[in-house]
C-alpha cells in the first residue's frame, strides 16, 4: 500500500520534472525561432540599402546584368557622372542639400520653441480660454495638412509667397503634436515651484521661460527637434506644390527627379544619388537611435 | 475653492493653497493672478496666430474655393465665380463642363473615387500585415518567459526605414524592381519569370504587383513604429495582471487574448486611426515609385492616390475649383472614417472616464 503510494508520488514527481524539462526545451526552441525571425526582419530592413550601396560602386552596364553582393570600383566615377548631370539639369546636389537645410533648420527651431511656449502657456497659467485652447490643440492634432493644401497654395499666391521658403518654414511653428508631447513632459517633470521661486527672485515671465524652463526641457526638446527636423527634411508634398523654380528644389524633390528620363539612362548614377541622400540620415539615425526609439515609445503612453 | 478665498479674505494675511497655479487668497494677490493670466495668452499667441493663418484659414478657403468655378486656360484666368454644387456634381458623377451628368454615367464612377479607392486599397495592403506583425513582435518582446536579449538592436533595425526619406525609398524600390533592376534580372536568370520581350517588366506593368510593392514599402517603413507603440502600451499594463493569470495556469496565448489585447484596445485604436488618417493622404511613395512623366500612377492609374490627383488638378490641369472640391471630399471622408473607428470600435464608457480623468 505505502509502496504503491510512494511509487505514484515518484512517478508524479518525475512527470513534473519532465514537464519542466519539456517547458524549458520549449522556451529554448521558442527563443531560437523568435531570434531567427527577428534577424530575418533586420536583414529585410537592411538588404535594399545594402544593394543600393553595392550598386553605387558598379558601372551601369554591370548593374543591368544582375545582382551582386560584392562592391565594384566605379564609385567615384558614378559620383562624378551624377554631379555633372545634376549641374546640367540645373541644380547641383550640394545646392539642393543646402536648400533643404535652409528650410529644415529654421522650421525645427520654430517648431520646438513655439511648441514649448504654447505648452508652457497652457500648463502654467490660468486664464479664461485655457481649457478651450488645450481642447482646440487636441482636436486639430488629427487634421492632415494635405486636405487644405489647395487653399494654402492659393493663399500663398495671394500673399506673393509662392516659390519662396516662407510657406515651408513659418507653418512649422504650429505643430499640435509637438505641443502635446511638450505638455505631457512638463506634466511629468516640471515642478511649478520653480516658476514660483523664479518669480520671488524677481525674474520676468519670459526671462523665466527662456533661461530656466527651456534648459529644464532639454531632453524633450531634443527628441521633438529630431522628429521635427526629419519630417521637414523628408517632406515632398508641400514643397512640390509651393516651389516651382528648379534652383530652389529640395533634396526629396531632387530624388524624385532621379527617376525622370534625364537620369534613368544610368543606374550607377541613380544609386549614387540615393546613397548621398540616405547614408547621412542613416548615420544620424544610428547615432541618435536611443532618443528616437524612446521618443516613438512616448506616443504609446497615453494615460 | 471659493469658500477658501472668502475665508482668507477675512484672514487677510493667510494664503490659500495653490491650485497648480499661483494664486493667493487676499485681494492684492488676486489681482496678480489676473495679471499672470495675461501671460498665458502671450505664450500661446504665436501658435494660434500661425495656426489660424496657415492652417485654419487655408482649410476654410479650400471649402470656399470648392463652391467656385475657378480655373486657368493657358494664361487666361477664369473665375472665381460662384458655381453652387457644380464642382461636387462633377466630382461625384462624370459630367460635362457645365455640370450636367453625361448620359449613362454612374454615381461614384469618376477619377476622384477611383483614386480614393486606390488609396484605400494601398492603405489596407500595408495596414493589415503591419498590425499583425507588430502585435506578434510586441507580444514576443514583452514575453517574460522567453526573453529576447538583442531586443534593443532589433528595434533599432526594424524602425530604421521609417526615418529615411520616402522619396529615396521609392526610387530605390523602383530601381530594384524596374525592368533592369536586380530583383527582376535575378528572377529572370532563375527562370522564374519570362525571359522574352516586354514580359520582363513584370512588376511595373502589373497593377497587382505595383500595388503590392507600394503596400509592402509602407508596411516595411511603418511596422517598426507600430511595434514600438504597442510595446509601450503592453509595458503600461500592470504586471500583476499577467502574474495572476500565470498563477492561475493560463497559457501564453490565453494571456495575450484575454488580458493583453483587451487592455491594449485604446492604443490599437490610436494606431488604427492615425494610420488610416495618414494612409488616406498617402503621397510620397506612390508619387515617385511607378509614375509617368505627368505624374500619373502607372499602370493605368492603378497607383494614383487621391492626393496625387489633387496635386495634378492644381498644378497641371490648373482647375483650382475642382481640386478644392476633391480636397473637401477627402476631408469629409477622413473625418467619417476616424469617427467611425472611434464610435464603433472605441469603448464609449472608457472614453468618458478618460475624458474625466484628463480634466
Amino acid at each position: 500500500m505505502s509502496e504503491s503510494i510512494r511509487l505514484e508520488a515518484k512517478s508524479a514527481k518525475s512527470k513534473e520534472r519532465s514537464a519542466e524539462k519539456g517547458a524549458e526545451k520549449g522556451v529554448r526552441t521558442q527563443k531560437i525561432i523568435r531570434n531567427i525571425v527577428c534577424i530575418l526582419l533586420c536583414i529585410i530592413s537592411l538588404f535594399p540599402f545594402y544593394i543600393m550601396i553595392i550598386n553605387s560602386t558598379r558601372p551601369s552596364a554591370e548593374i543591368q546584368q544582375g545582382i551582386s553582393l560584392l562592391p565594384g570600383g566605379e564609385f567615384f566615377n558614378n559620383v562624378n557622372k551624377l554631379l555633372e548631370k545634376a549641374k546640367g539639369v540645373g541644380t547641383p546636389i550640394w545646392k539642393t542639400i543646402t536648400n533643404s537645410a535652409l528650410i529644415a533648420v529654421p522650421a525645427t527651431i520654430l517648431a520646438v520653441y513655439v511648441s514649448s511656449m504654447t505648452a508652457y502657456g497652457v500648463f502654467v497659467y490660468k486664464f479664461k480660454l485655457r481649457r478651450f485652447a488645450w481642447s482646440f490643440i487636441l482636436a486639430v492634432m488629427m487634421i492632415p495638412a494635405q486636405v487644405s493644401i489647395i487653399g494654402f497654395y492659393q493663399f500663398m499666391i495671394k500673399l506673393n509667397l509662392n516659390d519662396s521658403y516662407i510657406p515651408l518654414i513659418i507653418p512649422a511653428a504650429a505643430a499640435p503634436t509637438t505641443v502635446f508631447f511638450m505638455r505631457q513632459y512638463m506634466k511629468s517633470s516640471l515642478p511649478l515651484e520653480i516658476v514660483d521661486a523664479a518669480r520671488i527672485d524677481g525674474s520676468g515671465e519670459f526671462h523665466t521661460f527662456n533661461h530656466i524652463i527651456i534648459p529644464l526641457l532639454k531632453p524633450a526638446i531634443a527628441t521633438q527637434a529630431i522628429f521635427a527636423f526629419i519630417s521637414s527634411w523628408n517632406s515632398l508634398f508641400t514643397p512640390s506644390i509651393i516651389l516651382s523654380s528648379q534652383t530652389k528644389i529640395t533634396l526629396p524633390m531632387f530624388v524624385q527627379q532621379l527617376r525622370s528620363e534625364q537620369f534613368r539612362t544610368d543606374y550607377g548614377m541613380i544609386y549614387v544619388g540615393l546613397v548621398i541622400t540616405v547614408i547621412p540620415l542613416m548615420i544620424v539615425y544610428f547615432a541618435l537611435s536611443k532618443f528616437i526609439i524612446a521618443g516613438v515609445a512616448l506616443g504609446g503612453v497615453k494615460e | 475653492m471659493k469658500i477658501k478665498i472668502r475665508v482668507s479674505a477675512f484672514a487677510d494675511t493667510r494664503l490659500t493653497e495653490r491650485d497648480g497655479v499661483f494664486m493667493a487668497g487676499h485681494r492684492k494677490n488676486k489681482r496678480k493672478t489676473v495679471e499672470y493670466g495675461r501671460y498665458g495668452y502671450m505664450f500661446i499667441a504665436p501658435f494660434f496666430i500661425v495656426y489660424l493663418l496657415f492652417s485654419l484659414w487655408p482649410l476654410i478657403y479650400t471649402f470656399w474655393l470648392s463652391t467656385q468655378e475657378y480655373y486657368f486656360r493657358g494664361m487666361k484666368e477664369v473665375g472665381p465665380t460662384f458655381a453652387g454644387i457644380k464642382n461636387f456634381i462633377k466630382v461625384f458623377i462624370e459630367s460635362d463642363a457645365n455640370g450636367t451628368p453625361l448620359e449613362g454615367a454612374k454615381l461614384f464612377d469618376t477619377m476622384t473615387f477611383r483614386t480614393l479607392g486606390n488609396t484605400v486599397i494601398l492603405w489596407m495592403l500595408n495596414f493589415i500585415p503591419q498590425i499583425a506583425l507588430s502585435l506578434l513582435l510586441a507580444a514576443w518582446f514583452t514575453d517574460t518567459r522567453v526573453k529576447l536579449k538583442a531586443q534593443g538592436a532589433y528595434k533599432v533595425m526594424v524602425y530604421m526605414p521609417n526615418i529615411i526619406t520616402a522619396a529615396s525609398i521609392a526610387v530605390l524600390f523602383y530601381s530594384l524592381f524596374g525592368i533592369q533592376g536586380p530583383i527582376t534580372t535575378f528572377l529572370r536568370d532563375m527562370g522564374i519569370i519570362d525571359r522574352s520581350g516586354i514580359a520582363t517588366d513584370v512588376f511595373m506593368q502589373s497593377k497587382l504587383a505595383t500595388r503590392l510593392i507600394i503596400g509592402f514599402i509602407q508596411f516595411w517603413m511603418w511596422y517598426g513604429n507600430t511595434m514600438i507603440l504597442l510595446i509601450a502600451g503592453i509595458l503600461g499594463i500592470s504586471p500583476s495582471l499577467f502574474e495572476a493569470a500565470r498563477v492561475d495556469g493560463a497559457s501564453s496565448w490565453q494571456i495575450f487574448k484575454n488580458i493583453t489585447l483587451p487592455l491594449l484596445r485604446p492604443i490599437l485604436l490610436f494606431v488604427l486611426v492615425t494610420s488610416a488618417v495618414g494612409g488616406l493622404q498617402m503621397y510620397d511613395i506612390p508619387a515617385v515609385f511607378n509614375v509617368d512623366n505627368s505624374g500619373d500612377g502607372l499602370p493605368d492609374y492603378a497607383s494614383q492616390t487621391i492626393t496625387m490627383y489633387i496635386r495634378k488638378l492644381a498644378m497641371m490641369s490648373r482647375d483650382i475649383g475642382k481640386a478644392a472640391t476633391i480636397s473637401v471630399v477627402l476631408f469629409v471622408f477622413t473625418l467619417i472614417i476616424s469617427l467611425f473607428f472611434f464610435f464603433f470600435l472605441g469603448d464609449r464608457e472608457k472614453k468618458q472616464k478618460k475624458v474625466k480623468h484628463a480634466e
